[in-house]
């Protein structure tokens, strides 16, 4: 680890202008640290100073109109256990549940989960060649061990996934991304906020230099509707996801019709992949098996395996028609 | 072999037996389910491992890895770091300390060292990962950063890394672990072409990594005297000293090793360069120097468990019994060592078949020596051997249980001589009861809840008894009537130091209070390694040795005056902390009156353990059925395990306790090896890519279903209180009853580890040929 110097920020304004006083000396955020730490250890990422803003907006607040503010230094334990996310948004509480180890989820923050970065082989090994370490070093993941990897949105620079459970469902909940910067405050979509690899895989965010995120928004969803996370992986806990689904479906009275789907994918791209292309083909559809799989065909219709992960395309499509199921079964519907 | 080695050998196989140890039905301590003794100083944190030993005046290394496989260092450019803030030296091959290349431990059992390369004595780059330059700085950061400063250049070769492009070359070892790498009985081949039933498959098992929670560390300091103390994590203290001693041309009593609580080594915790280079770099800089490795280093300089590809060819007659068993088979190794990974031994002894046909081949990679793992050889050649008996079951539409009692040999089928016990199928008799096996539905995908198929698999466990030669231990009996034991033993966390006492403690016939063991020190008598499952009966055997041997002196010391006058060993035995005739209960007394009328305030001694001569009259082998319930979801092919039950036949258990946690853990990492261990090994660098554990997959708890473990606690009437080691049997069979669990839940079968998500959904069911008979009843 190289020496770097720490500073403690006590409200995002302080934040920003430590980040500005120390531009040059490559200014990193720290929130739970349970990534950017084990990146300096790695000696992956090497910033010259610290700034703490771990301290900064850790409230979770419900507004007048529905909606859910959840500070970006709220824990991961904190925003899972909330009763309102609980009983409201559960897909949330099961997508934070299903990340990580309860030790990590007791540090890790909102914003910082966000800003994680991708879990590729080669990229954690400095040895190897990485076009997100070094822009234009090449990508040994290509034809490397990559069964981990992207099928969706990849390049031919970078086939690397975004690892974050949260952030799916967040994705799926059109979650608004508050930020604070040296030119002001601004909002994103969250689904706007991760970029996909393109010939700059380096450059992970839209976020300007210095900009902070300060809070997530989740604003309310209709009523009457359903929601679930599902996370495939290797080992019953602490693995990345292969696939993860995150739905929630809206069905008419009589339960027989979609009138409105959310869903994304996790595991599949370099970012949350919201599926709007499924997503219109279910809009108002009938709920049956047979839409769910034109729905999961035609948003996978893009997906590209390589030499190990092939295998995702069939069970991205597999668990997304087998969470539909799960979503609009009905009373007395067979299992 | 020597002459003498030779008549010993010839000598030992006409010897009558020395009758069983008088101790093999006792049971007042030996038997109880006595807790670790060490177990406060773990969960206090007061017991101290090797990277935590405080020492004067410490400083501290770091390494500086290759990134090429193959080649010569041409320029080490370390300006940078020696002028970083608190460095004391960057050592590389241009101002190493001479050092010997080391003698490697598979050919010398007096060798702790994995490897026989020499160590940072030259320009050559042997793999990818090995170190190239050490950082000695006054901070494990400072050493640290320093070590991130250092730019090496090279020149690299082309090496071969491919095992499949190697496979055509592949040659037969010159042995394995001294036994012949082809075995021959009759023609198989044809007798396979003759069988009314045939299963004729290859399986392949990936590398693996050990990943004990203890990361390797090495303390050394050199003493004005020439003495060299040296802390570090090991499981063969007295082959380390030994080995040390070699390459620093040193006498092994100027050394001393230490290692009085090891954290996990399951075969990884011997001799690696970080020790060779800890004790340069301590020599080097005059200070005492620790190192420990990050978990990344220890995938890359310390080697693990290689990759297999082996067949296995079985014909059945038509009433079930075996006509030819085939199992052969290639692995991965290095010209640096001599460990072909013994995949083969458990055919060699498992079952009976008319004609065998056994034979391991190699082939030479550029890599970090590959080494012993739990249960080397028997844990994936089991899974080869196990999961073709049950295809072979389908094949015959047997149960697989009766397929094979149908094979069950007399004596032992390579080696032509008797069992010394041998109660395989009574384990598998309690495991199948105690499972419900009868309930099983032997039609695969037929049991289901919900998106789960459930299955269930049973497979064979089986590992060798061994007791390595070399075993010694001091006893002392005091006059307030206490006893301590000393031996250079290695406690890893499996109850070393508990069992012992309890040991001793029944043949002196005192109260486990009165008993302590002494261990992790190469100032007390040398113990063997800790491997091959064998240091619990290598230790007890030297126990009783010294025991013998203190109660001759014992009674040397009673004069006229003592009740046990003109007494000889074979007239006393032990009862209530003394020594009493066995003609007359009465006479006799205790230690303490013998000692204190003697006016002596201790009595010592040190005895070696006999040479292990039943294990060439015998063979001595250990057994158990694995029995697994699996639930894999048809949606996404995740498998889960639900149930495990291990049923042993491994002689007499020492203590229930320590027992059921070895088998458990065994069974833990046989579940890792099955389903999501796999160290990824690039073939164009040669570099592991996912050398951490968040990437390299260990079960964690939500993996692991109640395991219950049963044994048949008969006593192995050849060995040491008729006890056999336990360590490795019980993570053997285990890859394969999951593999045959996963076939009945699914129809698919999975010839390849680990069985992950996508291998079950790309499978294609495994369609068996109508079969129109099937074995006979017998």
């Amino acid at each position: 680890m190289n020496e770097f110097s720490y500073e403690r920020a006590t409200d995002p304004a302080a934040a920003i202008r430590l980040f500005s006083k120390c531009n040059g000396r490559n200014p990193r955020y720290l929130a739970g640290g349970t990534n950017l730490v084990d990146l300096m250890r790695e000696d992956i990422e090497q910033p010259g100073t610290i700034i703490d803003v771990s301290g900064i907006s850790q409230a979770i607040q419900r507004r007048e109109d529905g909606a859910i503010l959840l500070g970006a230094g709220a824990k991961n334990t904190a925003v899972a256990s909330h009763r309102d996310i609980r009983e409201r948004f559960p897909m949330l509480t099961q997508a934070i549940v299903n990340g990580a180890s309860a030790q990590i989820r007791n540090m890790a923050t909102v914003g910082g989960n966000l800003m994680q970065r991708t879990r590729c082989y080669y990229f954690y090994d400095s040895a190897a060649r990485c076009n997100k370490r070094v822009r234009g070093s090449g990508c040994d993941a290509l034809d490397g061990f990559n069964r981990i990897h992207a099928i969706l949105g990849t390049s031919a620079h970078c086939i690397a996934t975004h690892p974050s459970d949260m952030c799916v469902a967040l994705a799926a909940l059109d979650a608004i991304v508050h930020i604070e910067g040296p030119s002001g405050p601004r909002r994103l979509k969250l689904t706007d906020l991760h970029r996909l690899p393109g010939d700059t895989p380096d450059v992970e965010t839209e976020l300007a230099p210095g900009e902070l995120i300060t809070a997530v928004e989740i604003p309310p969803l209709p009523p009457a509707t359903r929601s679930v996370y599902r996370k495939v992986r290797d080992r019953a806990s602490y693995a990345f996801a292969l696939v993860s689904v995150a739905a929630a479906v809206q069905l008419n009275e009589s339960g027989d019709s979609i009138l409105a789907a959310r869903l994304a994918l996790g595991g599949v791209a370099h970012r949350p992949w919201r599926a709007s292309v499924a997503e219109g083909v279910l809009q108002g559809a009938p709920a049956t098996e047979e839409r769910f799989r034109q729905a999961a065909e035609a948003e996978l219709q893009l997906a590209v395996g390589r030499a190990h992960n092939a295998f995702k395309i069939d069970l991205a499509k597999r668990v997304v028609v087998d969470t539909l199921k799960e979503l609009t079964r009905r009373p007395g519907d067979e299992p | 072999m020597s002459v003498l080695q030779k008549v010993t050998e010839a000598l030992a196989k006409v010897m009558p037996d020395k009758g069983p140890d008088p101790l093999i039905e006792t049971w007042h301590i030996v038997g109880q389910p006595l807790s670790r003794l060490d177990g406060p100083l773990k969960v206090s944190g007061a017991a101290r491992f090797a990277a935590e030993v405080p020492l004067e005046n410490l400083a501290y290394a770091s390494l500086v890895l290759s990134t090429i496989a193959k080649g010569r260092i041409l320029r080490i450019h370390s300006d940078d770091a020696r002028r970083a803030i608190g460095v004391i030296t960057v050592m590389t091959h241009e101002n190493a300390p001479r050092m010997h290349a080391p003698p490697q431990m598979f050919t010398y059992r007096d060798s702790a060292a994995t490897s026989n390369l020499p160590v940072m004595q030259d320009n050559r780059v042997h793999w990818n990962g090995e170190p190239v330059a050490l950082v000695v700085a006054e901070s494990q950061e400072a050493a640290d950063y320093a070590a991130s400063l250092i730019r090496v250049e090279y020149e690299p070769e082309t090496a071969a890394l491919s095992f499949d492009a190697r496979k055509p070359e592949a040659k037969p070892p010159k042995d394995i672990l001294g036994e012949p790498p082809d075995i021959t009985v009759g023609g198989a081949e044809d007798a396979l072409r003759r069988s009314a039933f045939r299963v004729d498959q290859l399986y392949r098992t990936p590398r693996y990594n050990h990943n004990a929670i203890e990361l390797h560390a090495t303390a050394a300091k050199w003493g004005s005297d020439g003495t060299l103390t040296v802390h570090d994590a090991s499981q063969a203290l007295a082959a380390t000293r030994d080995t040390i001693a070699k390459s620093f041309a040193l006498e092994p009593e100027k050394v001393r090793v230490m290692a009085p609580f090891v954290g996990g080594a399951f075969g990884n915790k011997c001799v690696w360069n970080h020790t060779f280079l800890c004790i340069a770099a301590a020599k080097l800089t005059a200070r005492a120097v620790r190192i420990v490795l990050t978990r990344e280093e220890v995938f890359r300089i310390t080697g693990g468990r290689t990759l297999s590809e082996q067949r296995v060819a079985l014909g059945a007659n038509r009433d079930g019994t075996l006509a030819g068993l085939i199992h052969t088979g290639i692995t991965g190794v290095v010209s640096h060592n001599a460990f072909p990974e013994q995949f083969t031994f458990p055919a060699r002894h498992l079952y009976a078949a008319e004609h065998m046909l056994i034979q391991q081949k190699v082939v030479e990679l550029d890599m970090v020596a590959n080494t012993s793992m739990r249960a080397p050889g028997e844990s994936i050649g089991t899974f080869a051997l196990e999961s073709a008996l049950d295809e072979l079951a389908i094949e015959c539409s047997l149960d697989p249980i009766e397929l094979r009692r149908r094979i069950e040999p007399q004596k032992d089928p390579t080696r032509n001589i008797p069992f010394s016990s041998r109660n395989l199928l009574e384990a598998y008799r309690r495991g199948a009861e105690r499972f419900g096996w009868a309930q099983r539905n032997p039609a695969p995908g037929s049991q289901r809840d919900g998106a789960w198929q459930i299955g269930q698999g049973v497979a064979t466990a089986y590992y060798p008894y061994y007791r390595m030669p070399g075993g010694s231990a001091r006893l002392r009996i005091t006059a307030d009537g206490r006893a301590v034991v000393q031996a250079a033993a290695h406690e890893m966390g499996m109850g070393t130091a508990t069992v012992q006492v309890q040991h001793a403690a029944e043949r002196l016939a005192l109260p486990v209070e009165r008993v302590s063991f002494e261990y992790g020190d190469t100032h007390f008598p040398d113990s063997p390694v800790a491997g091959g499952s064998n240091q619990t009966v290598s230790i007890v055997a030297a126990v009783t040795a010294a025991v013998q041997e203190l109660v001759e002196k014992l009674l040397r010391l009673c004069g006229k005056d003592s009740p046990l006058a003109g007494s000889r060993a074979a007239d006393v035995g032990a009862r209530d902390g003394g020594l009493y005739r066995l003609d007359n209960p009465t006479r006799g007394e205790s230690y303490r009156a013998i000692l204190q009328r003697a006016g002596r305030d201790y009595l010592e001694c040190t005895a070696k353990a006999p040479m292990p001569a039943e294990m060439k009259k015998y063979s001595m082998q250990s057994f158990g059925a694995q029995f697994c319930e699996v639930r894999v979801n048809e949606v996404s092919g995740e498998i889960r395990i639900s149930r495990w039950l291990g049923s042993f036949d491994t002689g007499r258990i020492l203590n229930p306790k320590t027992a059921g946690s070895q088998f458990r853990g065994g069974i833990i990492m046989g579940i890792g090896m099955a389903l999501t261990e796999e160290s990824f090994f690039d073939e164009r660098s040669g570099r592991f890519v996912n050398a951490s554990l968040a990437e390299y997959h260990v079960p964690v708890h939500l993996d692991i279903p109640q395991i219950e473990v049963i044994w048949n606690d008969i006593p192995d009437p050849q060995a040491p209180l008729g006890l056999h080691g336990i360590g490795e049997i019980g993570i053997t069979g285990t890859a394969a009853a999951v593999a045959n669990a996963v076939y009945n839940a699914t129809g698919k079968r999975i010839r390849e580890l680990p069985i992950t998500l996508d291998k079950i959904l790309t499978a294609p069911p495994t369609l068996r040929r109508s079969v129109a008979t099937s074995a006979t009843p017998r």
